[in-house]
């Protein structure tokens, strides 16, 4: 059978579980002790690898179980988090993601074998065996037994109950067999076999222990295999055929066990155990022998004892921790583009109905009429904001992976720093928060290359020694604000001229005469690094200037402020959202174009004869400011008009600079829902897009930043 | 397995839509048709190729629309009753509109009455006869290519 429609699933998924990945161990390495944050490892871990195995990765599988292994025996409390392990543990990650990437391009994990990292993973748990002496040893001949005889019945750790379970069996004459049915790879309702293999071998006799727990074999929280103990007058032979009866099944391994064979093994499993309730952050073992205790209660009334009130509370934990997950749906953004274009027709076509209802007031019904077309007009607008919202999510997951980012810089520059985030919270278009990763990683690569100093620097001029990088996100207005920063050397504007000079960018004269903000507007020029050094971090000469036209692409725009010595702050402004804009609508001769009103400073009437010229171009002077006007009408190829007395002139701003743009009227501030020109229509970039306004007409959008 | 059917039953013979621009009659594959829609108001994009007209609304959706009067070198349109704007719908790049004078409607072609001409135009792939009248048959990828 065919996998391919489950691969957008898996996909998102594996991503997810990288995520928490990468967070938990980031926690890990401050508190390498906390056991919830190594259980959460664990079973993000797991989750990995059954995903893949379901999808038939092999590879990845292989690596994300030998990855699991080494969190088994930390959670075991058996192997110390250190920090070469965390090194290796991200190594891991990358590797995987490297995996995901291969799946994502060609729905094929790709042929790297990750051969070093799995070697790596392996010593760790070699390494902790040799030091931790005697009582590992048997846990070793395990391990190598599994990879011989892959009889996995002996891996997992059983509870007090279960143990007792199969000693009863055994004192009643039964034979106990333990087992591992494989399934096949390809075989999709994997629970469904289970099912059908646990029907056909309970014929035979009574299963006592579950591994996975029957719970998560229902739930299909399994591999390709699951094993179980069974207890059955049966011989051996007969109870594998029973098992091997079942289709889709690939294998099916087992043997006579006993009560004392056991003994040993499960003596250390209590021990686990032990140590896994002393540290109490095992809640998820103790819901899985819960499970299973209730598992077997189900298959067999006989065995219950004292457990049912042990396993009571710990089911309730489970319950109340897993329904979090499945509050949310997962949408494909193309259905939601859909939608938000069915909301904005249905605003057209409810602004057409006002507009005929307020042209047939004499009608008789006109009063409950209009109570209708209000209601409806409220109604269209809430779901227009209820649409907008559903396509807002937090930043969060972009800027979460800056943790991992920065710790991975820190150790290469060999720099101590810090990442300080807040507002990871703060919501913005989907399609926004798509595209911001790139720069805002680029500016924290750069405050973490070129903004900080090294320690010894830091210390002699008495900074603290970690350098802090921060990034903080919040909402002002239609906008919201992301500023990346660091307590670095700030930027050497002289350094910036000096260089810009040298490079003929500007020529001398022009240096003399430019404000220090201009200056360091020049770091945004294509190809103007200033890294003395070129490292694989930054410095390659693509920079600031790809930053900028990223945002710029996004409709924001990005700032700096420097303080020599005290550090550099990267302020991108962006708006809410891409898909809807307030904007001030306005009339040149018969056409009628939109500005975005976040642009708009003030709007003035102004006085021909108050026109001046500076260098030929019309200037005019406002509250002690000269501002640039610029006559729309000849910008956009419209037939001149015979010049009035006054002019209407819209100041828009960027930054500190402000332009004026002349129009005829003003129509009025509208909100407008943005649609894209199209690939045919040369781009001419005055227009950045199109609306559709209330009566169905089509006007155009202005980019005011390629008008100033 | 549908779409192949769907072909095969096209090679046997293809129905097109038979327009009028200008005095000469084309055929547009109907295969890539959204749609047919009365001249509307449209909006004039500044700075734009001269044969793109401007933008029009199409459902909520914001079309660019052409002219093929233009793209072929004829004189201007003239918007009449008649005039219409067939909707063009291409996978990768999306919806454009043509203008044309007049939709007369649809014919089948087998490919015997097609004449693959040796000599195309720039527009055409083909001459269809149909009932004593002679189609140029319009290839659509060429009409929305720049540079032509």
């Amino acid at each position: 059978m065919d996998v391919s429609q489950y691969l957008e699933i898996f996909i998102d998924e594996t991503e997810e579980h990288l995520q928490t990945l990468s967070d938990c161990i980031m926690e890990l390495e401050k508190e390498p002790e906390n056991m919830d944050t190594i259980n959460e490892i664990f079973r993000a871990a797991h989750s990995l690898k059954g995903m893949a195995g379901t999808m038939g990765f092999k590879r990845m599988q292989r690596l994300t179980h030998d990855m699991e292994n080494v969190f088994q025996e930390v959670r075991g409390e058996k192997i110390k988090v250190n920090s070469s392990m965390i090194d290796l543990l991200f190594k891991c990650l990358d590797a995987i993601e490297g995996y995901l990437n291969n799946v994502k391009a060609s729905s094929d994990e790709g042929t790297e074998d990750n051969e070093l990292i799995i070697k790596e993973l392996n010593d760790f748990i070699a390494d902790k065996e040799g030091i931790a002496a005697k009582p590992e040893q048997p846990k070793q001949e395990e391990k190598a037994e599994e990879q011989v005889g892959e009889k996995k019945y002996f891996e997992f750790d059983m509870s007090e109950s279960e143990k007792s379970k199969i000693k009863e069996a055994e004192e009643k004459g039964s034979h106990v067999y333990g087992m591992t049915v494989y399934i096949q790879k390809e075989c999709l309702l994997k629970a469904a076999r289970a099912f059908l293999v646990f029907k056909a071998v309970e014929e035979c006799g009574q299963i006592l222990v579950y591994n996975p727990s029957s719970q998560e074999i229902e739930d299909e929280h399994f591999e390709n295999d699951f094993s179980f103990y069974i207890a059955s007058e049966e011989p051996l032979e007969k109870v594998l055929e029973a098992a091997k009866s079942v289709s889709e099944i690939e294998d099916v391994v087992g043997e006579e066990v006993t009560y004392a064979a056991l003994a040993e093994r499960q003596a250390q499993a209590e021990k686990a155990a032990a140590e896994a309730q002393e540290a109490k952050a095992t809640a998820e073992a103790q819901a899985e022998k819960a499970a299973e205790t209730s598992g077997v209660q189900a298959a067999s009334q006989t065995e219950t004892k004292p457990q049912p009130a042990k396993a009571q509370p710990a089911n309730k934990k489970q319950a109340a921790a897993k329904p979090v997950t499945n509050r949310t749906v997962r949408v494909d953004i193309e259905k939601l583009d859909a939608l938000m274009n069915q909301v904005s027709e249905l605003i057209i076509a409810k602004n057409s109905l006002v507009s005929i209802g307020s042209a047939d007031s004499g009608d008789f019904q006109s009063q409950s009429f209009h109570e209708q077309i209000e209601s409806l007009e409220r109604i269209t607008t809430n779901l227009h904001e209820s649409v907008m919202k559903v396509r807002m999510v937090p930043i969060e997951s972009v800027v979460n992976k800056f943790p991992r980012m920065i710790r991975d810089l820190s150790r290469k520059l060999n720099k101590k720093m810090e990442l300080y985030m807040t507002g990871e919270d703060t919501e913005l278009d989907r399609t926004v928060v798509d595209q911001i990763g790139d720069p805002l990683q680029h500016l924290l690569r750069n405050s973490a290359d070129h903004g900080l100093e090294d320690n010894e620097t830091r210390l002699a001029l008495g900074k603290p020694e970690v350098g802090s990088i921060f990034l903080n996100a919040f909402q002002e207005g239609n906008n919201v604000i992301i500023q990346v920063g660091d307590d670095g050397s700030g930027i050497d504007v002289a350094a910036v001229r000096n260089k810009a000079v040298e490079r003929g960018v500007i020529t001398e004269e022009q240096a003399e005469s430019m404000s220090q903000k201009e200056i360091i507007n020049l770091l945004f020029l294509p190809s103007f690094s200033m890294a003395k050094k070129v490292t694989d971090i930054s410095g390659r000469g693509v920079g600031l200037d790809v930053v900028k036209s990223n945002i710029e692409a996004l409709g924001g725009d990005v700032e700096v402020k420097t303080a020599l010595g005290e550090g550099t702050t990267f302020t991108v402004r962006l708006p809410l959202t891409l898909a809807i804009i307030q904007a001030l609508m306005v009339e040149i001769r018969d056409e009628k174009y939109a500005i975005a009103l976040a642009s708009i400073a003030t709007i003035e009437e102004i006085p021909v004869k108050d026109i001046k010229y500076v260098e030929a171009q019309e200037v005019i002077n406002l509250r002690g400011g000269v501002i640039p006007l610029v006559r729309l009408d000849q910008v956009l190829d419209i037939p001149p008009r015979e010049e009035p007395e006054s002019l209407t002139v819209v100041i828009v701003m960027k930054g500190d600079n402000m332009t004026g743009l002349v129009v005829d009227n003003l129509i009025g501030q509208q909100e407008i829902v943005i649609k894209s020109l199209g690939k045919y229509i040369n781009n001419n970039k005055i227009i950045s897009g199109a609306t559709i306004l209330g009566d169905g007409e089509v006007a155009l959008i202005l980019d005011v930043n390629t008008l100033m | 397995m549908a779409n192949n059917n769907l072909e095969m039953v096209e090679k046997e013979s293809k129905q097109y839509i038979v327009v009028m621009v200008g005095s000469e009659q084309y055929g547009i594959d109907i295969s890539y048709i959204d749609n047919i829609v009365r001249m509307q108001k449209i909006t004039r994009v500044p700075k734009a190729q001269p044969y793109f007209k401007g933008m029009i609304n199409l459902r909520g959706e914001v079309v660019p629309v052409m002219s093929v009067r233009k793209k072929m070198g004829l004189e201007d349109d003239v918007f009449t009753n008649a005039s219409r704007i067939i909707i063009i719908k291409l996978e990768e790049s999306g919806s454009f509109g043509i203008i044309v004078d007049e939709v007369k409607g649809v014919v089948n072609l087998s490919d015997d009455e097609i004449d693959n001409i040796s000599n195309k135009g720039k527009f055409i792939n083909g001459i269809g006869k149909h009932g004593g009248e002679l189609i140029s048959l319009l290839e659509i990828n060429s009409i929305v290519e720049e540079n032509v």
